[in-house]
This record gives C-alpha cells, structure tokens and sequence, in this order.
C-alpha cells in the first residue's frame, strides 16, 4: 500500500480522535497523578490505640491543665483540660504545640560538653563528675559563693532543690529572671503588709482600668484572662486600656484611652486627685482599713490636679474625669498594670499609685477585688545543714547587691551583665541555668553575652538549644514536661492558689534526666556535708515525701486548690514615701540625637520567654510583623511622612544600644513618634523554622533601674530611623 | 424527592466581639489535621492555614483607628440549592463534593489531580494548594495524627469541619446503640480550643443547638440569619455560607460584602433580585 499524502492525514486524524475518545489519556492521567500521589516518603501515621492523659502545662506561668491525645505511645495532640479551674477545656496555641517542642529538632538528645566551639556528648556519669570535679574545687578554694543560678521560676520543688543546693553549697547567689510580679511583690509588701503576688478577682469585678497590661495578650494566666475578657462582654463589663499602641488589648477593651508612654503614674494620681476631690472614695475602708490617707490626698491635691496630668499624659481632662468617676461609681473596680504580657518589671512609683487607686475605692481583700494570695506552703523539708564553708560562703554579699541598703527587691538578675563586665575575672566562675534563656531574654543581649563569655563555666539544664545552653560548657538536658514528674505552683493572679502536676506522658525521648534528679545526684557526690541535706533516693521519691497525702489527689485530678490561700492584709499603706513623681522612668537616649520612642508589642503569636516558639507559632505570625526574615516596625503615617517613608520601606533602626535593618509597616494605631516592634523575634538559637528570623528586641534595649527596687524597669528606649 | 428525616447542615458562629486574635483556632487546625509548615510561612499566598484569622481595621486615623479580627474556616457553602457550592460545581475529578446528610463539603486528596479550579472558584480564598510535598523534621512525623492523612504535592486542601470527629462520633454512639449525636459530641478542634468561647458550632437545622439560636437561620431564604448582628461573607454573592458572623460593629459587618457608598449595610443586592431562584 502507497502511503499518500490523503492517507497519511486521515490515519493521522483518526488516531488522535481515537486517542483523544478512548479512556486511555485520561487513565494514564488518573494513574500518573496517583503515583504521584503515592510517594514513600508521604508519612502515613500509624494507627493505634487512641488514650487521653492529664497533666499540666509548663510553657508559660498561666498553669493551664492539659489533656494529652494518645496514639500508642505517640502524643498527637494536646488539649485544655475540661474541668480545670485555669483553663476549663480551652487552650491557647504555645500550649497545643507541646508536641513540636517535644519531638522537635530543638532538643538537646544527651549530655553535652563543649570541646573548642563544638559539643561533645557524653555520658551522664562524666558529666556528673565533670560538675562535682569543678565544685569541689570552689568549695576547696573557701570560694563557694563563686557558684551562681539562675532559674526562671523560685516556686515548685526543683527551683526549691537548686535553692538548696546553693545553701547547702555555701553560696547565697541564687536569682532567678525578671517579671512583673516583682514589682507587683514590692508593692503588696509595702503597701498591704504581705509579700506576694496579688489575686486579681477578675471574674466577678465590674470595672477594668488596665495601664497597658496586654490583657488579652498574654499577661497574667492568658487563657484565664482571654475567658474572662469574653466573660466580661457578657454581663457588659467595662475595660479601659491606657497606652500609646492600639494593641490586641486596646481594640477589645470598651476604650482605648493613648497615652504619653513612661507617664501612667501620672495619670493614675491623677485620677486618684479627682477621686478624693470629689469624695468618691470609699471612706468606710479609707478611714478603717489605711493609713496615709492624708499624705496621698496632699500629695495628689498639689500636683496632679486635672490640668497638670493633662499636660503630662496628653489626655483631655475630661477624659481623666469621666474616667476616675466611672471607676469610683463601680461596685468592684480593679486597676492593673504591668505593661504587655509583663515580661519585665514596671517602675515602683507606677504600681504603687495604681494599685492606690483599688484602696480608695476599697476594693481590697473582698470579691471582685485585690487578694493577697499566699503563694502554696507544700514544701516543708528538714533545715539545710551547712559546713564552716558554706557559712562562710552565706555571709557574702549577694552578688546583685540584695540586701544590702533595705533593697525591697528580691532577684535583681538584671545587675549581673554590669557586675561581671566591669570585673577583670567573673566573679562567678560556675553558673547553674535552669528554665531560664538570659542570654536572649535580657535587656542588653551584647552585654549579657559578653559577660557570659567570660564566666568560665557554665552549666545548662535546658531541654532544648537555646541561646544560653549554646554558651554552656556543659548541658545536662532536662526531660520535657511530657516527660517528667514535676509541680506546677500557679502564681499568674489568680486568687486561688492552685497547683497542677506534670507527669510522664511519654517516656522520655531521649538520654535526658531530670533536673531534680541531677541536683541530687550532685550534692550525693559531693565529698562532704553537702550531701546531708538531701536525705532523697531520687526526684520522685522527693517529690512524694514533699506532696505526701496530697500527691494521690494530685495524681487523679491533675491539679489541686490549696485550703486557705489568702491572708488578712494588714492596713494599707497609701505609702507616700514610694509614690513620688520624681521616680518618673524615663528612655535611654538623648531626645535630639533619638527624636522616637521604640516600645516592644507582645502578642499570644510569639513566646519572648524561656521558651522559644514552636514552629506553628511562628507560621501565625503576620506578614505584617514577619516578612521573609524581616522584622516590621508600626509606626503612625505621621512619623512615616516625618521620616519620608512609605509602607514596605527598608529603614535602619537605631538606638543608643543598636540598630538594625527593618521593614516599614504604617499603622494608624499607633500615637505618632512611637515605634513598636514585636518581642519574641531575632532568636540566633533554636531551629531553621525560629533561628535568624527578625530582631530581637532585647538587643535594641538597654537596662534602666528604678531608683527605688533597682529592678529594671525599661519600658522602651529612644530611638531614630534613617 | 423528600426524604422523611431533616437533614443535618452543620454550621458554624463566630462571634467577633468575643475573638481576640489570638490565633488558637489556627493552630488547633494545624495540630488536628495534620497541616504542615516551611521554614517561611510569610508569603501568606502559599501558607496553608485552613483556618485563618484575618485583621480588620476600620481604616480611621489615629486615635479612631478600631482592629477587628476574623477567623476563616471553610464556608461550606451550600450554593443556591444544597450541593452547588462554587468549589463542588467545578470540581472535574469530584475530588469535593457536597455532602447531603451533613452539609459538609468534602475533599477527597487521593481524587484530587491539582487543576485548582475549586481555588479559583472559591470566594473565600479557603483552598489551599501544596507546591511541595510536606516535610516534618526528622522526629516530628511522631506528632501526626492517624485520623487525618497527610496531604502530598501537588493536591489542593481546606477546612472539612474536622469531619473525622464527626465519624469517631457517630461510632461511639453507635456503639452505645444511638443514631444521633448530643451537641457536644461533635465539635471542631478550632470550636474547642477558642480560649474566648467565640465559636459556636453545631446544627443549624436544629433549634436546640446554639448556632441556631445564635443566628436564626430562615431556611426559606437559603439560611440567611435572621437574628440581629449576624451576618455571612459575601451575602449577596448567593453562596450561602454555613459560617455566621457575628459583630455589634456596623462596619464590622460591612467590611463582610462589597457595599456601593450608597448602600446600606446588610441589605439585599437589588440587580440580582431577578436572578435569585424562587425558594424550594
């Protein structure tokens, strides 16, 4: 057959119409997109038994209860527990990603020793002696005090153990990282004759005066307090939020009421002049219950009538009227503060005029108000012996210079970067880290990493590669608190004194140990009467013997309400000696050279804590605050014009400690002339999914004490773009 | 054809008022179904968050400036008769597909071929496509959870009201011999987790549960809600959501559909009067 030009097109056209009808295309198609579909490497999680286990949540203060999704021996997920008196079954999403920071890349998998710029594991046994070796030789040395630590709780049983430890060692240089409750534990000392951290009775309080508390940005216990914010619009609560950004907080709460950043104590004397010149104070408890009544109302009458606080804060007197009499006219009004999620402590003056403001209305120790909650009394263990060494070591000076000169404060971390850099050798030459991320966390990241650098040996327990077990000679992981035993003591403002228990949900991981467990196993192989004040086999066997008969009822409910957490508070003290405006904390920097304010944002999407956000956190993250790896600063349209910038514009950032590459992001709800940029960002530690995203805030920021406390207190630093 | 039982048409509230932002509901999604990450999550055009929390502002100068945030899961639209969701009517491989009982719009990954039609079809922007296949880092496929597959390159995914709850569900009640559900027994991870209690979830059809009682749905006008501040994305576009808004803010509600200057919010498009199908 001759294959002409006619036949060869209609055999061509009949066998594409004949392709194009027959099934065959769209098989293969069907078939290559489900090999395709069908990788190996797709995971396919294997099925299993499904259990749910109890326990709590050691990611943030909040002390929410968990429930843990078992499949076998996986955790697959993690939710509130239904039932508890935190969180009653709802969870926030630091606590759902649990699993992450479990099985994540974070962790450290044994122990570890540095050898040059690299680590080296080893096992738990040189490790051990490893620290026994270096300790003998302080205490041989008649130096025991040469031994610091840090933790980032002082409650529950394993910050009790290394407390112990230290003691028995002969070292009085336990502290522990900074918040808000510090200043929170000076002022209820001062002013209610308890030293603790105040119970906020926000459910059945009717009247909310936040001075730039991130209410619903993770300050205080943050399910607690996002529970309570909708509780509040139910029975038609009113939240007023005082600060220059409009945060999450500002745009929930009734008003937003900007203010002139670093003047709220102004404002709250302010308001407390217009509550006493109007007689609307409770003079039932004023007369009864409180001295200084008369020194507070001389004080307030002279300087901060209404005009004055005007020119002070930029709020319209009417404003400040309208709002002191609305707060006075409550039945159950609280006024809080601690700025954001109150990562840092705030200035003594501040909180002092604000919490005035709840004794004149009375709202003290009664429902709806302010309680004095003890912290929980569970650990009762025999005296601390100590050796000639070990007094000799206590009778030193507290390295951060507490105690000396009637200092209120209780932990002032924040003077240690200064201490060691202006020493020719550290005069710490161990350092414990327990919980705790200071070489991220603290004010002056370049200052605290140099005087880390120079401490010749430092010891991790952290259960993951953060920042400061990056600068450890040593790291003796910790388990995580899916995998350990431990007691969560709840102090986040809660006016019950609750404590949870974490348990091991799943055997641990990895060759990590419990910290509580190394400390005792370090003291036990101390050559000499260090040992003696741990009369425990083990952790547990501790952690037993501490709880006693509570640890069963512990163990089934997963947490626990102690009998009679509030005391009486003495009389309150209008304390004028603390309240006064010379005290006013002002930003690091010249006004000229730096004509902006930068003040950090704290959000739920970001942890700036310890802990460093899981993956999940941070693919949250807005590309508004998080673009690439750019961090974005809010300013107003004001300030962009001022500093000819336009949204999406690279600028530098620079303040008296730093400065740093930033994308523009204009925001109408920020006051002109304020910067704010997101903490929880520029971590240089952790995974690819956290590590080089951003910048730390904590690097742009510099220590200021309160002149009072000495804690610091820096609140924002002044900054320019250019 | 009637069928003699009432169908169910599982809905959701989501009282925005009550939602903070927080983005819990976000990462209950994730943990619940398996969603994976990248190292950057920033193009926001590729990260897949079946639900997404969307920031609102009233676009005033400062100090009148407002934020308000808006979580979005799948709409599971029932389109103008049950079935014609814009996803499901173009779908060509009935990879998603309008489940009748329930309402639930489904997606059926291993059917799915990547033509995202449903993408472009979908008002809503809840589809999402996987350019890659999705990794875990070595360790963390432990947290996977066998409920839900992992999804691979190539396929698009969304929001299915954590249908496999539903299922786990109705076996437990089957097992105890019942075939309907309590209210509680079946609730979305997001549902769950909300620690504001700003989502409501539940049977619209049923005036017992909450979500009805919250929105009042008129089944007569495609379940358009009748109660006051309540309101659904794109209204006028005749989608008819099963995801109901609710905001005290009039503009708030306006940013939910594109209003001309001259019209009121919450008011039916005129032009369109003609077009809408007499009521069934």
């Amino acid at each position: 057959m001759k294959l002409d030009r006619r036949s060869f097109l209609s055999l061509g056209v009949g066998a594409s119409a004949g392709i194009t009808l027959s099934p065959i295309p769209w098989k293969l198609m069907d078939d290559l997109s489900i090999w395709s579909q069908n990788w190996p490497w797709t995971p396919v999680p294997p099925d299993g038994k499904a259990t749910y286990e109890n326990s709590a949540c050691t990611l943030c203060p909040g002390g929410c209860g968990i429930t843990v999704r078992k499949i076998d021996d996986r955790i697959v997920k993690i939710e509130g527990m239904t039932g508890h008196p935190v969180n009653n079954g709802r969870i926030c999403m630091l606590g759902l990603s649990g699993p992450q920071l479990l099985y994540g890349p974070t962790r450290v998998k044994s122990p570890m020793k540095k050898v040059g710029e690299k680590f080296k594991k080893i096992s738990w046994e040189e490790a051990i002696s490893e620290i026994v070796s270096k300790l003998d030789k302080l205490r041989s040395g008649g130096k025991p005090e040469a031994l610091a630590c840090i933790t980032g709780t002082d409650k529950g049983t394993v910050p009790e153990l290394l407390k112990r430890f230290l003691t028995a060692f002969g070292s009085p240089n336990y502290l522990r990282t900074a918040s808000v409750n510090d200043s929170y534990e000076i002022i209820m000392e001062q002013m209610q004759g308890v030293r603790t951290i105040p119970g906020f009775d926000f459910e059945n309080a009717d009247f909310i005066l936040s001075f730039g508390s991130g209410i619903i940005d993770g300050w205080g216990s943050p399910v607690r307090m996002l529970t309570v914010n909708s509780l509040w619009k139910e029975k038609g609560v009113k939240v007023v939020q005082i600060e220059p950004r409009l945060s999450n907080s500002a745009a929930k709460a009734d008003k937003w009421i900007p203010i002139v950043p670093g003047t709220e104590a102004d404002l709250a004397l302010g308001l407390a002049c217009v509550i006493i010149k109007k007689s609307l104070y409770d003079k039932d408890f004023v007369n009864r219950n409180a001295v200084g009544f008369e020194n507070l109302k001389r004080f307030v009458m002279n300087k901060y009538t209404s005009d004055q606080v005007e020119k002070i804060t930029g709020i319209d007197k009417s404003v400040i009227e309208k709002m002191a009499v609305s707060f006075a006219k409550a039945s159950s009004p609280i006024a809080i503060c601690g700025k954001g999620q109150g990562r840092t402590p705030g200035s003594i003056n501040e909180f002092a005029a604000v919490h005035a403001l709840n004794a004149l209305v009375g709202n003290i120790d009664k429902k709806g108000g302010v309680f004095a909650t003890l912290p929980p009394d569970y650990i009762r263990w025999p005296e601390v012996i100590m050796d000639g060494v070990a007094q000799k070591g206590l009778n030193t000076n507290r390295i951060d210079g507490v105690g000396s000169k009637n200092n209120p404060a209780g932990y002032l971390l924040n003077r240690l970067p200064k201490k060691i850099n202006s020493s020719g050798k550290s005069p710490v030459e161990v350092l414990f880290v327990s919980g705790a991320n200071p070489c991220y966390s603290m004010a002056d990241t370049h200052a605290v990493n140099e005087a880390f650098d120079k401490i010749p040996f430092i010891v991790s327990f952290s259960s993951y590669m953060d920042e400061t077990a990056k600068k450890a000679h040593l790291i003796l992981p910790n388990h995580t608190y899916l995998e350990r035993y431990e007691d969560v003591p709840v102090s986040a403002n809660i006016p019950e004194q609750i404590v949870g228990l974490t348990r091991p949900v799943v055997k641990p991981q990895y060759d990590t140990m419990n910290t509580g467990d190394v400390i005792i196993r370090i003291a036990k192989s101390m050559g000499d009467s260090v040992k003696d004040s741990f009369p425990w086999s083990g952790y547990e066997s501790c952690l037993k013997q501490t709880l006693g008969g509570s640890l069963n009822k512990l163990a089934r409910k997963g947490f626990l309400i102690a009998g009679n957490p509030r005391s009486a508070s003495g009389k309150f003290r209008f304390t004028p000696a603390v309240i006064n405006s010379d005290a006013r904390i002002e930003p690091e920097g010249d006004a000229n050279a730096f004509p902006l304010i930068l003040i950090p944002k704290d959000s739920m999407r970001l942890t700036s804590g310890f802990i460093g956000s899981p993956p999940f956190l941070v693919k949250t993250v807005s590309d508004t605050v998080l673009k690439g790896n750019d961090v974005c600063i809010e300013i107003n349209p004001e300030t962009a014009k001022k500093n000819n910038l336009s949204d999406g514009d690279y600028t530098v950032l620079s303040t008296p400690k730093g400065s740093a590459r930033v994308k523009v992001n204009i925001f109408d709800g920020i006051m002109p002339g304020i910067i704010a940029i997101p903490r929880g960002l520029g971590h240089t530690a952790y995974d690819d999914y956290l590590a080089g995203k951003g910048i730390n805030y904590n690097s742009l920021v510099g220590p200021v004490e309160d002149p009072v406390t000495g804690l610091d207190v820096a609140w924002g630093i002044r900054a320019k773009l250019s | 054809m009637k069928k003699e039982r009432i169908d169910k048409k599982f809905g959701m509230v989501i009282d925005l008022d009550a939602c903070t932002g927080c983005g819990s509901c976000m990462v209950a999604c994730m943990a619940e179904n398996n969603v994976p990450f990248k190292k950057d999550e920033t193009n926001k055009l590729d990260s897949i968050t079946w639900m997404r929390v969307y920031k609102l502002t009233n676009k005033k100068p400062f100090p009148e400036t407002e934020i308000c945030y808006l979580p979005r899961p799948c709409m599971h639209c029932e389109g103008q008769h049950s079935g014609h969701s814009p996803c499901v009517s173009v779908c060509p491989a009935t990879a998603t597909d309008y489940d009748m009982d329930t309402g639930i719009v489904s997606q059926i990954y291993t059917r799915c071929f990547g033509c995202r039609y449903c993408m472009a079809a979908c008002p809503y922007h809840a589809r999402y496509f996987n350019w890659w296949d999705p990794v875990w880092p070595d360790g963390m496929e432990k947290s996977l959870s066998p409920n839900v597959s992992p999804r691979m390159r190539g396929i698009v995914e969304k929001c299915s009201f954590c249908f496999h709850r539903y299922q786990l569900a109705l076996d437990k009640a089957y097992v105890k011999g019942r075939r309907e559900l309590k209210e509680h027994e079946y609730q979305t991870s997001c549902t769950q987790a909300c620690p504001s209690g700003a989502i409501t979830f539940g049977d619209l059809n049923n005036p017992d549960h909450q979500v009805h009682r919250l929105v009042k749905p008129d089944n007569r006008h495609h379940g358009r809600p009748t109660a006051k501040n309540a309101f659904r994305l794109l209204e006028r576009l005749g989608t008819n959501p099963k995801v109901y808004y609710l905001s005290s803010k009039e503009w708030v509600r306006r940013a939910g559909d594109n209003y001309l200057d001259n019209e009121e919010t919450g008011k039916p498009l005129n032009l369109m009067k003609e077009l809408q199908p007499e009521p069934h």
